[in-house]
């Protein structure tokens, strides 16, 4: 019996390699297994190699693994990139069509099945992915009439005829290839899952429902990879509780129009990469500068310019900390599961309007796409704070205007929204007074400068740093943000086998920079290695710029557009400490 | 009910003297007190320009935003409470230029707000540098040979954006240009109010008395059919565009939040913003 292993599909874009994933894994899902999905796809819709993988584990796991046990190929092409990564005597289940063979030098063992044909007798070559999904099942000897369940979830609306026939698709996959290999495979058996119903999503999905949750109503945005799925989730949902999405012009249009919106009292975000990121730029400073509050995904992908639009990439860091011309209040957080994307976005429209302040969700491609099992969200944890929203101000008099700047204590000022009889008020970018009328009086300038950039003074955000640090003074401190967690746990562990000791902090508020908290680690760790997904090493720049240690910070960098594995990190780790 | 004054704010507008904002400026607090608002029914979105200081002078609620973006931020503020009368306005550079592309796709989304540009041919902020709105040969700043673009039609773009309203005025006839936001007001759906405001200080060529010797009036037509809109777009070409008044009205086109599936009467700000376990838990167990 064994607790994990990996699959993997590969194919020409297009032709069901994505619905074959998808069927497998939820029917694994359905049996209580920890699934971690990796998409690797590139920019063309049809045509052009693209293969799935999954990782399937009967424990927790969060990272894509080192190698790969099943690879299912509908061309020579998928067998020919992928068979590398296979472990000795790996399987590959091939569509018999195109007559594969095994690549010299590769230690695996091949089983041609007839998936188009088989898929073409029963009426469409579209069934290819359900021969090829059931014979997978069948070699792992998991039980058929869960799968069969899912794909009468998945088909049902189509009606009880194309049910039948897809199941039928599943019977002769999985009875093909178990006579070719005699029964399902031992090396193959899988523990028993824990049975518990988790959740199956991608980080996207998870940002779009907390959204919902956190009170989100309104979202504007402008498609792009890797962000389009949180605006094609909510434009499904958001109608059933009074809301909508708009698919805007441009991203300039998209986040000026979330201001508006913000501005007039509904939580509205707008979600983006790089390139849309950089056109938002002068208006997060008008949010900043008016103090509206407004949330921003940023899903990050290979840059520069169109860079790698497809692939893992976190290099937008100093752009989201750094971008918008002047000085404003900003803060940046970055979930590092599916569970941060779901309670960020909530924490992400509470701060925004509790601190009145532009936020920036940052993910990345592997995080905002890659699906994964995930513990069940907690309802009970999902708390809505307007701040200082105000809704019963007294009538004014005369010229007299609301004190929407009103100069306080925190720097936080009451807010209140058009439609109120008590709260008229000035609302501009250029400077102004406590009521908003425009003011270039120097001592004015000063304290509204220091009224907005003292804002955030006390800000920390939940798990502002999340801290695994079993020794007092480690051989290493690992250091990630996004989506490498699970890599440098699972190197870790190697880490630990090898004698060498180390913590691990994820950085979940890049801005303002949790110093005071991250300090005491790196004061007692031995040496301090940084990850991150590229070339410039911009996290351990903000470290060595808030908290110092850069006699001891190294950084480990990847760009060339893919994730981090796990014997990566293992390796330039062991070769650091 | 409001008056006029009350519309008015005890900021004083650092417009030159002469300068046509001036009317435009007191039309909108006309029409406002006209149609019956109350100072905080109202939210004036604007641009960067000397137009767009406008927001700042009307006694309502009022946001004034970054260059060539008046329109994004209104039609936010609209989705968000579609309570509240907004008017969204700004300059030639604002809308017809940097904000071009927002002009066209607010003309064609069609959500009922009310766009006002301020059009006096030039930049007058930034000291008078030619516009798109400028005519082929005007001399200014950055076109010290006299420009050679072509000059932009913002009637005959509303038109082929599929504009459900589209009128044009001039800053001195206040009467006119106050009945044409009433009824810019009162248009479900979106309302493009172009309006001449000659520029006294950097454009000495359309000036007040170049605009009385060239605007042709639609009351000289008095059969003209403004839900015609083959008819309304002969008659901007025929004028080259100097034509004022309301050239052309679809009263069949629905608003935008009319269409929006699911999308209540009462402002979207006013709706509760938790949801329920029970409606949650539906959410949660498309991913099981
Ligand atoms: C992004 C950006 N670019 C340039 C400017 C400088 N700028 C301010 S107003 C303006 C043009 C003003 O012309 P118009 O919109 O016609 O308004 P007017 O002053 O004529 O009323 C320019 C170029 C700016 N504020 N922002
Ligand atoms: S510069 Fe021109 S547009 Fe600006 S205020 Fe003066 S007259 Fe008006
Ligand atoms: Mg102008």
């Amino acid at each position: 019996m064994i607790s994990q292993l990996s699959w993997k599909i590969g194919g020409q874009q297009g032709e069901g390699v994505e619905s074959t994933d998808r069927i497998f894994s939820t029917a694994l899902n359905r049996l209580g297994y920890y699934l971690y999905g990796y998409r690797h796809f590139s920019s063309r819709i049809k045509g052009g190699h693209t293969n799935n993988k999954i990782r399937i584990s009967t424990k927790p796991i969060r990272a894509i693994s080192d190698d790969l046990d099943i690879l299912v190929a509908f061309d020579q092409e998928s067998i020919d990139l992928n068979s590398a990564e296979l472990r000795k005597g790996g399987v590959i289940v091939a569509d018999a069509k195109f007559n594969p063979t095994i690549p010299d030098g590769i230690d695996a063992r091949l089983f041609a099945v007839p998936i188009t044909k088989m898929a073409e007798e029963l009426g469409t070559s579209l069934m290819k992915n359900m021969v090829a999904s059931g014979a997978s099942w069948a070699l792992l000897g998991l039980p058929l009439e869960v799968f069969n369940k899912a794909v009468e979830e998945e088909f049902g609306r189509k009606g009880p005829a194309i049910v039948e026939k897809n199941i039928e698709a599943v019977k002769r996959g999985a009875e093909f290839v178990l006579e070719q290999a005699g029964g399902p495979l031992d090396e193959f058996k899988l523990g028993e899952a824990d049975g518990e119903q988790k959740l199956f999503m991608i980080g996207n999905e998870a940002i779009g429902l907390g959204s919902i949750a956190a009170g989100c109503r309104l979202m504007s945005a402008y498609p792009i990879t890797p962000a389009s799925e949180i605006m094609e989730y909510l434009i499904k949902k958001l109608p059933k509780f009074g809301g909508t999405v708009v698919q805007t012009e441009d991203e300039i249009a998209a986040v000026t129009m979330a201001i508006g919106a913000n501005y007039a009292g509904v939580r509205t975000m707008t979600a983006s990469a790089g390139p849309g990121l950089s056109l938002m730029m002068e208006a997060i400073g008008l949010a900043g500068m008016t103090e509206t509050p407004l949330v921003i995904v940023n899903t990050q992908r290979g840059g520069p310019s169109t860079g790698l639009p497809t692939k893992q990439e976190q290099s937008d860091l100093n752009a989201m900390v750094y971008g918008t011309h002047g000085e404003i209040p900003k803060v940046v957080i970055a979930p590092a599961s599916i569970e941060d994307c779901f309670y960020d976005m909530i924490e992400a429209f509470n701060v925004s309007e509790q601190y009145q302040v532009p936020v920036i969700v940052m993910t990345d491609l592997q995080l905002s796409l890659g699906k994964q099992s995930c513990d069940p969200f907690d309802y009970s944890k999902v708390q809505i704070s307007r701040g200082k929203l105000v809704t019963d101000a007294p009538a004014l008099e005369g010229p007299e205007l609301f004190k929407r700047y009103e100069l306080t204590e925190d720097g936080i000022s009451p807010r209140i929204l058009p439609g109120e009889k008590g709260g008229l008020h000035h609302v501009t970018g250029v400077e102004h007074d406590e009521v908003g009328r425009p003011s270039e009086n120097a001592m004015n300038r000063q304290r509204m400068m220091d009224k907005r950039l003292n804002k955030l003074n006390d800000l920390s955000i939940r798990d502002a740093i999340r801290v695994d640090a079993p020794n007092e003074t480690p051989d290493l401190l690992i250091i990630g943000m996004g989506s490498t967690g699970g890599t440098i746990d699972a190197a870790r562990t190697m880490l630990g086998q090898d004698g060498v000791t180390s913590n691990h902090i994820t950085i979940r508020q890049i801005h303002p920079f949790p110093t005071a908290a991250l300090t005491p680690y790196l004061e007692k760790a031995k040496k301090v290695v940084v990850i991150e997904n590229n070339a410039t090493a911009q996290l351990a720049g903000q470290i060595k710029m808030y908290a110092g240690y850069a006699d001891k910070i190294e950084s480990l960098l990847k760009y060339d557009g893919n994730p981090f594995l796990p014997l990566e990190v293992y390796k330039a780790s062991k070769e650091l400490s | 009910m409001a008056t006029f004054k009350e519309f008015r704010n005890n900021v004083k507008p650092n417009w030159c003297p002469g300068c046509g904002d001036f009317s435009i400026q007191a039309a909108i607090q006309r029409a406002a007190a006209n149609v019956g608002l109350e100072p905080e029914q109202l939210a004036v979105i604007s641009g960067i320009g000397c137009s767009g200081r406008i927001s700042g002078y009307i006694n309502a609620y009022g946001l004034h935003g970054i260059h060539g973006r008046a329109l994004p931020i209104a039609q936010g503020v609209k989705l968000a409470n579609r309570e509240l009368t907004v008017i969204a306005s700004g300059g030639d550079g604002d809308g017809f230029a940097i904000g071009m592309g927002h002009t066209v796709h607010a003309i064609r989304r069609n959500l009922n707000i009310t766009y006002i540009v301020m059009d006096n041919q030039i930049y007058g902020l930034t000291k008078g540098q030619t516009s798109p709105r400028s005519a082929e040969g005007f001399k200014t700043k950055s076109t010290p040979e006299g420009s050679i673009e072509s000059t932009l039609s913002p009637l005959e773009i509303a038109m082929s954006a599929g504009a459900t309203f589209v009128a044009q005025s001039f800053s001195s006839d206040l009467k006119g240009l106050t009945s044409l936001i009433e009824q810019g007001i009162k248009h479900e759906g979106f309302s493009l109010i172009n309006v001449f405001s000659p520029c006294v200080t950097f454009n000495k060529i359309n000036t007040y008395d170049w605009f009385k010797e060239n605007i042709v009036s639609l009351e000289q037509f008095p059969d003209y059919d403004p839900s015609n809109r083959v008819a309304a777009m002969n008659r901007i070409m025929e004028t080259n565009g100097m034509l004022t008044g309301l050239i052309y009205q679809n009263t069949t086109r629905k608003s935008y939040e009319d269409m929006i599936s699911g999308f209540k009467p009462e402002g979207l700000a006013k709706q509760e913003l938790a949801i329920t376990e029970e409606q949650f838990n539906q959410l949660v167990a498309e991913f099981k």
